[in-house]
């Protein structure tokens, strides 16, 4: 690539400067995509570092503090928790390494990896520095800030009890969930609809609905029968609110050219609700659902950790009482995951039944 | 026709709107008589209660006085039997072209015996292959040949359109003339035009209803003799629509440049 030829069309240098340019044009394309590819295994070794820093670093550096490092059997082999910890980031290691290799072959996904290679290269360092200061040398305050092998170490220590408690949680949020949805839809059609029903409930919907469902907590234990419907009763109220109040918008925003034409097509009233009303009404009510279910994960976990038998939020009180804040640690991560899991799956559904509102194929 | 006459008829119709200070004046006197497989079109400024007069015959509104008879039976609601276009943004937009065309079908609960005239209209009003597009994924056009679709599905004995083609682009606006016309001498049913576009009146009528505005009455009723199909361009097509904007010019309290209307 000469780049100090002059062009001037003038001299007859023309054709060969246009020539020049097409090979230069050409090179440098094929430059590009070869520059793409070794930029974007980069980018996949770059995520991975991180996790390789965090495992050389657990593995090498020496035990300085007095962290008793708890060995476990399972299935006839012998476990420590950084044996655990090890297994993990190497699982986490394979898994961002595939996602590469798969992400590689489409153009957004290789953006999106390629953009978030550094963000998970720090989070690599980030383990690495816990590890050290919480386990390693225990820097950090302790026992609240254990390390990440003692966290997972949980895990291993009492797994299936972890995993009996989150059920518990998962039961409670779905009951609660059905429950109040079920009864915010029905209230916000009503609502919608009824302009009667609209003047009397709507106010005292509004007054109630701003109030946190917790504070109803001392009502709740006292008029249930038992602990676990005195928690669902707590989540359906706080989902109902948003649900109904949204539902009711949505019916109340339907175009009245909407009810015209389904009527003069021969819909009853019941068709008009059901296949007009609320077909129109279900982007809000999503919204609802999205709100509430925010609201029914803050009100699940208080409700446990206020007077529940089981779930996540007993569990933390439980490990609190005997300063085990790793298994806290422990549920918290379980939360995290189980409740972003909740989130995207409930994501999904609303993709799919708003299915009609996206794309312009024009 | 004289042996059907009085398919639909209007008798001394009239409907006031309450403004928040004055009452204005709708429709005065409206009387009209539209016979079965007849074509015809309002047209008029706007103002002039052309709208109206068609949502009263849907039962969509209410006269003050006055009455509105189909074959006999005085008007009091909406009917299956009375078939509507919107102008725009009457479709259901969370259902797929197919099953707004069924919407009707489905609402009196006789869509499963009739479920094989749901793809005749879409093969008739050229929307094969569209059918499970949902309506914000097709041209403004087709959106509103599914509206007539859907119209037509209950085969009403009359079909009232309101500005159907108001909203399209010239070139798609013919089109849809062609597919209405086609699809009239097809059904045979009867259909009520509200237009603004003399043209469209012209190309489509075998009477033209002209109303004035302030208060809201017909001023003429012109017949089209014109055989069908007609040319756009010609030589009869032309003469009568000079004669029908000169009309317009003197039916208007102010005269109106040509090419608004």
């Amino acid at each position: 690539m000469k780049k100090d030829i002059k062009c001037n069309p003038s001299s007859g240098q023309a054709d060969f400067c246009i020539q020049n340019e097409i090979e230069k044009e050409k090179i440098s394309a094929k430059e590009d995509q070869e520059d793409k590819i070794g930029k974007y295994w980069k980018k996949i070794i770059l995520t991975i570092f991180g996790f390789l820093l965090a495992l050389l670093g657990n593995y090498f550096i020496p035990q300085k503090a007095a962290v008793e490092i708890a060995v476990y059997r399972i299935g006839g082999l012998h476990f420590d928790i950084n044996d655990n910890y090890r297994i993990v980031l190497l699982a986490l290691m394979i898994c961002f390494l595939l996602d590469g290799i798969i992400s590689g072959k489409n153009e957004k996904n290789r953006k999106h990896y390629a953009h978030m290679a550094a963000f998970r290269f720090v989070l690599g360092i980030v383990l690495l520095i816990w590890d050290i200061g919480g386990t390693k040398l225990q820097i950090f305050t302790q026992p609240f800030f254990p390390g990440p092998a003692q966290i997972l170490g949980a895990f291993l220590e009492e797994g299936p009890f972890i995993f009996q408690n989150t059920l518990y949680s998962l039961r409670l949020y779905a009951v609660g969930f059905f429950i109040g949805t079920t009864v915010g839809i029905g209230t916000g059609i009503l609502i919608g609809w009824f302009p009667t029903v609209y003047y009397w409930v709507h106010p005292v919907l509004h007054m109630t609905g701003i109030i946190p469902a917790v504070a109803w907590m001392p009502f709740a234990l006292t008029l249930f029968p038992t602990p676990f419907s005195a928690a669902v009763f707590l989540i359906v109220i706080c989902v109902w609110f948003p649900v109904a109040s949204l539902t009711a918008m949505g019916i109340k925003s339907t175009p009245k050219q909407l009810f015209e034409a389904a009527r003069i097509l021969g819909g009853g009233n019941s068709y008009l609700v059901f296949h007009v009303a609320v077909p129109h009404a279900l982007p809000e009510i999503f919204s609802g659902f999205g709100t509430s279910n925010a609201f029914a994960f803050t009100t699940l976990v208080m409700a446990e950790m206020m007077g529940q038998p089981g779930g996540l939020g007993y569990y933390i009180n439980l490990s609190q009482v005997w300063s085990a804040y790793y298994k806290v640690f422990a549920a918290i991560l379980v939360m995290a995951i189980l409740f972003s899991f909740i989130t995207v799956l409930l994501h999904a559904v609303e993709l799919r039944a708003l299915r009609w509102q996206r794309g312009l194929l024009k | 026709m004289s042996e059907n006459s009085g398919f639909l008829q209007l008798s001394h119709i009239c409907r006031t709107y309450q403004d928040d200070e004055n009452e204005i004046e709708a429709l005065q006197n409206i009387n009209l008589e539209v016979f079965r497989g007849e074509f015809v079109s309002l047209i008029g400024a706007s103002g002039c209660g052309k709208t109206t007069t068609l949502r009263l015959i849907a039962g969509l509104d209410k006269p003050q006085a006055g009455h509105i008879y189909l074959e006999g039976s005085e008007i009091t609601g909406t009917d299956p039997k009375r078939g509507f276009v919107f102008q725009q943004g009457a479709l259901f937009d969370w259902l797929t072209v197919e099953d707004n065309i069924a919407a009707g079908l489905k609402a009196r609960h006789i869509y499963r015996r009739n479920k094989e005239k749901v793809q005749q209209f879409i093969n008739m009003t050229g929307l094969t292959g569209f059918e499970k597009a949902f309506p914000h994924q097709i041209s403004g056009g087709m959106a509103q040949r599914v509206a007539i679709a859907r119209g037509l599905i209950n085969a009403p004995e009359i079909l009232l359109l309101d500005e159907p083609m108001g909203a399209l682009d010239s070139f798609t606006r013919a089109a849809l003339q062609d597919k209405l016309r086609e699809l009239q001498k097809i059904s045979r049913t009867t259909m009520i035009l509200v237009t603004h576009d003399v043209d469209e009146a012209i190309y489509l009528s075998d009477r033209i209803v002209i109303m004035t505005p302030r208060p809201g009455r017909i001023s003429e009723i012109i017949t089209v003799k014109i055989p069908k199909p007609r040319q756009r361009g010609g030589v009869e097509f032309l003469e009568l629509r000079r004669e029908l904007l000169e009309k317009f010019e003197l039916a208007s309290a102010k005269p109106q440049p040509e090419y608004v209307i």
